[in-house]
């Protein structure tokens, strides 16, 4: 099985449509010509290949299962929903593929050195994991309140090796944190990786994290024919950055009769302005190097965005959403904190899964949108990540603490 | 010949570098930037460099961060630093004025519109950090149309390629980031920068200035880069000079003195050159 297929000329283009493109300071472009030529060279290396895909199976434990959710599509009263279970790998969520990819490309490049952001702290895990493994000398960015929000996985990192750095600056969260990693990476770039978390960024990080993520969909879709024998009327997937809702939808793209669906974070509703649905509310801009969906003010300032979940808690998306959005591929909509929590307890009583806050999005509107179709249907959620980091915060809410 | 070009022609004439400083619009609020703005013309400056505050300015360092940060609170939009630099214009103000600006904040507002806007408030260049050269084309036409210069940066990690795609797009000066890094104060300049410059030098074909940035930060760092290039920008150091003073009118004196010992130190370079 080839690990990686998309489409050369998207690769070479770096553009999605409009969206993409390299909105950097000049220091870095060098770095980012030596990565994408790096990652050509590696994506048609047949022992970069093997080789990540050993890891991918005997470390991060691939395939991941899809499961039929039974209880889960009685509640809804619709369509048969699936799981695509990337709770399942090791560290919890769907970043450990990307991460994986990443770390044999810096090796490969000579880099020693890997620093990478976090919101939810999924992504810091996963890149503290494999630096760990490999040997190489980790820093994680985090915002200030985001460590607040999950100090469980501030610590899971420290386990691991790395330094965790708190970032203060704006509003101390995902976005700052990325800055705060540009940043480092301007001052370190002849020694330093940058493993990017999501389908963000400058040209190439938006095209190479989706096709390490792009197994996720390639799996689903056999599976759901091997174990169903037809296609998903509708694949729903969260949507902060992007990167596990475009690994899955690629898997998709090129069947037209299957809806391909993200889900936003609407926080404390559209229309309260504490919210994270760029796709939803936001219009084009630049953020952290991509031309894409932005949510700022009338001057271009970045405006911070709000959502239960740290990890959707971001004011861009990635440039590919933007295109498969204006194309109409793909629709969008947004779940509030309220739903995405209604979400996480159904799927724990209903299923006995406790999702991440940001997958909660998804299987929120995946129910939502089984009771909208007929039993005939199918309805593949990807389940992104588990939820033992949330269960403290849960629990706060749950006691009436404070939503975040 | 433009105003920036004249700027850097005079300075040359005197042998030695043009003093750029740069301070955050608005920083701590638009009222105050209004009195600074001539005096700091006064003290010497050949050229003011105004930075535009944005919310996520990935090149700078913590001095800058925080200026923008002050500014924004204070209320400072893209539309108040215009009308600030039209009133320095209408009260005289010869130097020219150089934005440095965010690309997010021209995109949202449009090019076109931006560079028509700036060139009418009286600003004569753009300096856009997070524009690579591959990104700028239409920007570039834009500011042309409007009589802008769009100056363009190079770092230490720029290709002998890059530098002469620059060399030949560049108007107005070159400039040139001294280290692999983000804005701030620095104790020493990096110890490759006469290589570097010399690279670019060669590169650009001397077709137009360049001038330094990122770390400059002494009267004495001013008189060694002034060996080198054709200007030189200091924003940390005196940005965080007037962050320590306590009043408006401490906050200028500061900045008066410290751009008056800029520019001495600067002039001489020109002894030596001799």
């Amino acid at each position: 099985m080839s690990t990686m297929s998309p489409p050369a000329e998207k690769f070479n283009a770096g553009r999605f449509g409009e969206y993409g493109g390299r909105y950097v300071p000049e220091t870095l472009i060098p770095a980012l010509d030596e990565l994408e030529a790096a990652y050509a060279e590696a994506r048609s290396d047949p022992r970069f290949q093997a080789e990540l895909e050993q890891y991918l199976t005997h470390y991060a434990g691939r395939p991941t299962p899809l499961y039929h959710a039974r209880r889960l599509s009685e509640a809804a009263g619709g369509a048969a929903i699936y799981l695509k279970r990337e709770d399942l790998t090791h560290t919890g969520a769907h970043k450990i593929n990307n991460c994986l990819g990443q770390i044999l490309l810096a090796r490969r490049m000579g880099k020693r050195r890997i620093i990478a952001e976090t919101g939810a702290g999924q992504h810091g895990v996963a890149t503290a994991t494999v630096c760990a493994m490999f040997g190489m000398e980790c820093v994680v960015y985090m915002g200030a309140e985001d460590m607040r929000r999950q100090r469980l996985n501030v610590f899971r990192m420290e386990l691991l090796g790395a330094r965790v750095v708190p970032v203060t600056s704006g509003t101390a969260t995902l976005k700052d944190a990325t800055n705060e990693a540009i940043r480092d990476w301007v001052t370190n770039v002849r020694t330093t990786h940058y493993i990017i978390g999501s389908v963000v960024g400058p040209h190439p990080y938006p095209t190479m994290v989706r096709d390490f993520q792009a197994i996720i969909g390639r799996e689903a879709r056999a599976q759901l024919l091997e174990q169903a024998g037809r296609l998903p009327s509708a694949v729903v997937a969260c949507v902060g950055g992007g990167s596990n809702a475009i690994g899955m939808f690629h898997g998709f793209l090129n069947d037209p009769d299957v809806r391909l669906v993200g889900v936003e974070a609407a926080g404390e509703g559209l229309s309260s302005g504490r919210h994270a649905a760029t796709l939803s509310m936001g219009t084009k801009g630049v953020l952290h190097g991509a031309k894409t969906y932005v949510l700022h003010d009338e001057d271009g300032q970045i405006l911070p965005a709000h959502s239960v979940s740290a990890g959707l808690d971001y004011p861009g998306v990635g440039p590919e959403h933007s295109f498969l959005k204006d194309s109409g591929r793909a629709e969008y909509v947004a779940v509030t904190d309220r739903e995405a929590l209604d979400g996480f307890h159904l799927l724990a009583r209903k299923e006995g899964i406790l999702p991440a806050l940001e997958s909660a999005h998804a299987i929120a509107h995946g129910v939502k949108l089984a009771g909208q179709l007929s039993p005939g249907d199918i309805v593949l959620i990807n389940l992104s990540g588990r939820g033992d980091k949330d269960v403290q915060q849960v629990a706060d809410i749950v006691q009436g603490v404070g939503a975040s | 010949m433009s105003r920036i070009a004249n700027s850097f022609a005079a300075a040359a004439r005197e042998k030695r570098p043009a003093v750029i400083p740069f301070v955050t619009a608005g920083d701590p609020d638009l009222s105050f930037t209004a009195r600074l703005i001539p005096q700091l013309a006064a003290a010497g400056a050949d050229i003011l460099e105004l930075g535009v505050p944005y919310s996520d300015p990935l090149a700078d360092g913590p001095t800058i961060q925080r200026a923008s940060q002050r500014a924004l609170q204070s209320g400072t939009t893209v539309s108040g630093v215009l009308e600030a630099v039209s009133g320095a214009r209408q009260e005289g103000l010869k130097v020219p004025i150089v934005l440095l600006v965010y690309y997010n904040c021209i995109y949202r507002r449009g090019e076109e519109r931006f560079a028509q806007e700036a060139a009418a408030a009286g600003v004569d260049g753009l300096v856009v950090p997070d524009l690579p050269l591959e990104e700028a084309g239409s920007l570039r036409q834009h500011a042309r149309g409007a009589g802008l210069d769009l100056i363009p940066l190079v770092a230490p990690t720029s290709t002998p390629e890059r530098l002469a795609l620059v060399g030949q797009v560049a108007s107005g000066f070159i400039y040139c980031v001294s280290l692999t890094g983000v804005t701030g104060a620095r104790a020493t300049l990096p110890p490759d920068l006469p290589e570097f410059l010399s690279r670019v030098r060669d590169a650009s074909g001397g077709r137009v200035p360049l001038a330094v940035g990122f770390g400059v930060s002494t009267p004495d760092h001013a008189r060694e880069v002034g060996r080198w290039a054709d200007g030189v920008i200091v924003g940390s150091a005196l940005v965080s000079r007037m962050e320590q003073a306590a009043s408006a009118a401490d906050k200028l004196q500061a900045a008066r003195e410290f751009v008056a010992t800029l520019r001495s130190g600067s002039a001489q370079a020109a002894g030596m050159l001799t």
